[in-house]
């Protein structure tokens, strides 16, 4: 019984460590990390959802590989300091290996994610949640989770943004906030909005 | 003296970060070769006229261009400039999302693809103008660089490698400029004045454009002597088969197609009735008037009609004046039979064919070239 319990808690607290990595520490819209590729590609709500879902995706795995890195090879080795440097290596080999198997393995997938992928290499979103995660005593499962968490932010942080960027592409606007200026400021009116989630969960 | 734990973890940390980098390049570089290894493919041109045996997994404008068929580009493969459409029938995959914006209706229903954005990954099958195939990349030397008039000049290149082109006159190239102050290599399209019979040679007019990357090269760092390397022939710009009387509009480097077409005619022995009607600003802006001059003289089929719009009114200007459409419009009230051959900017052609529309001639009978 005691047992079960124990699991109980830990897969509560997975889902409490996913749900507030997306919406009370919403990467994007709390902490705005991964700006440089929010504003380029959310003009339309297709391309942001297949750029949110490669975020998704490589955050989650990167959260995971750099998690077992950080603890059985820089912690071992007394070299926990490299982390920056390392993630950002692991990070950048990782996407170029899966947009090789992409391509090869399904054209559909590689032009509806694949491309998307040589943006994010450097998308620091995706540095910032493998560096966050260490921040708490995660063990493999909540990092895991806090990676695809703060991915799921992200994704649904551009694709309300590329809604709303559809929306008011036919209004009028001064000429000098035309594109990434109202666009800051859309993210900026959206940021008070999930400020109010923050205090709602305690991890 | 620096203690030994910290050299100890100094060099941990140099071999662990050096192992790292190492590792994953190595992973890279296998699993390049191992996973976008599509073998040898087949590219099958035109149903057959050409066959192509390729290592597959480049993407279909470098492969043609690696295997000497050069499809016209000039943004280097981006997905930006949309010169680079070719037609694929089979193999070609999925239009990609940076095809999309390039390509309408009627050429999504006739496959039309940006070559620089379909890769090769399997057999593939593709329609591409006949004339690409002929296409190659020469290198030449500059003979000669000679002013025309003060913005103009002409260029005469002896071929080197291959020594020989075969082209129709009204065809271009595309002239690759060198890297200077900062600027990268460009290549630019220039129409051929030289004649075709002369194989061994290919000559341009070139007028400098303000700040053109490639002009500029040509006025200011191109000396004669010098190598140059350009690719060719291109453009569907030629003498029609039929024996309509001609009119031929064009000012300026404009010339250069049709002071090749007109010599061609004479040297082939053409008499079609033809017209040139040559549109200049003032009388410094006129080049080759006594050759044409001379032209007109030796053959009766020719007729030379140069008009100056901008010459002051009290010079010993002695030809027509005004604009070159309303000196057209005078000369050819009813161009209903005749064919037209228009070669300059985007500005003046479009000019040209409104009013020689509004003389009676149907589209299908006007020829063009537009330097934009």
């Amino acid at each position: 019984m005691d047992h079960l319990q124990n699991n109980m808690g830990i897969v509560m607290s997975i889902i409490l460590i996913f749900t507030s990595a997306a919406f009370t520490d919403n990467i994007l819209l709390t902490r705005f990390l991964g700006m440089c590729s929010c504003l380029g590609v959310s003009r339309k709500v297709g391309t942001s959802i297949g750029l949110g879902l490669a975020v998704i995706f490589v955050t989650a795995s990167t959260a995971a590989l750099n998690f077992l890195v950080y603890q059985y090879i820089l912690i071992p080795l007394g070299i926990g300091y490299l982390r920056l440097i390392t993630f950002i290596v692991i990070i950048a080999a990782f996407v170029q290996l899966v947009e090789m198997i992409v391509e090869r393995v399904s054209e559909k997938l590689y032009y509806a994610l694949g491309i998307f992928l040589p943006l994010i290499t450097v998308n620091c979103a995706i540095l910032g949640i493998s560096l966050f995660m260490l921040n708490k005593p995660y063990s493999f499962w909540q990092a895991f989770a806090f990676g695809a968490g703060g991915g799921f932010g992200w994704f649904l942080a551009i694709t309300i943004i590329g809604g709303i960027r559809e929306k008011i592409k036919e209004n009028e606007l001064p000429r000098g906030l035309e594109g990434p200026a109202i666009t800051l400021i859309i993210i900026g009116i959206m940021a008070l909005a999930f400020v109010g989630f923050s205090g709602m969960i305690k991890i | 003296m620096i203690p030994g734990s910290i050299l100890f973890s100094i060099g941990i940390s140099v071999g662990f970060l050096l192992a790292t980098g190492l590792i994953l390049a190595a992973l890279l570089i296998v699993a390049e070769k191992k996973i976008l290894n599509y073998g040898a493919c087949r590219i099958d041109i035109n149903e057959g006229e050409r066959r192509l045996e390729v290592p597959g997994g480049g993407t279909l404008l470098s492969t043609l261009g690696e295997n000497n068929i050069f499809i016209p580009s000039a943004c280097g493969g981006r997905g930006s400039c949309a010169y680079c459409k070719v037609q694929v029938t089979e193999g070609g995959g999925m239009v990609s999302p940076v095809e999309e914006p390039h390509l309408g209706a009627e050429e999504r229903k006739n496959q039309i693809r940006l070559s620089c954005q379909v890769k090769v990954r399997k057999d593939i099958k593709i329609h591409v103008p006949k004339e690409l195939l002929s296409v190659r990349k020469y290198r030449g030397k500059l003979l000669h660089k000679r002013p025309l008039t003060y913005d103009i000049v002409e260029l005469r290149i002896e071929l080197l490698e291959p020594n020989n082109i075969d082209f129709v006159a009204g065809q271009y190239i595309q002239l690759e400029s060198e890297e200077y102050n900062g600027h990268d290599r460009v290549m630019r399209a220039y129409s051929m004045s030289s004649l075709p019979s002369d194989k061994s040679h290919v000559e341009l007019m070139i007028r400098k454009v303000p700040s053109g990357i490639c002009t500029t090269w040509v006025f200011e760092h191109l000396r004669e002597g010098q190598e140059v390397t350009f690719s060719g022939p291109y453009g569907k710009f030629h003498i029609s088969g039929t024996d309509a009387e001609m009119i031929f509009i064009a000012g300026g480097s404009g010339m250069a197609p049709i002071w090749g077409m007109l010599r061609d005619l004479k040297e082939r022995g053409i008499m079609r009735k033809a017209t040139y009607f040559f549109g200049a600003l003032t009388q410094k802006d006129l080049f080759f008037v006594d050759e044409l001059a001379k032209l007109q003289q030796e053959v009766s089929w020719f007729r030379f009609i140069p008009a100056l719009s901008n010459e002051p009114a009290g010079s010993d200007w002695k030809g027509e004046r005004g604009l070159i459409t309303d000196v057209v419009a005078r000369y050819m009230p009813d161009c209903s039979k005749q064919e037209a051959y228009l070669c300059g900017s985007p500005g003046m052609i479009d000019a040209c064919i409104k009013v020689l529309k509004k003389g009676g001639m149907t589209e299908d009978r006007i020829f063009y070239d537009k330097f934009a």
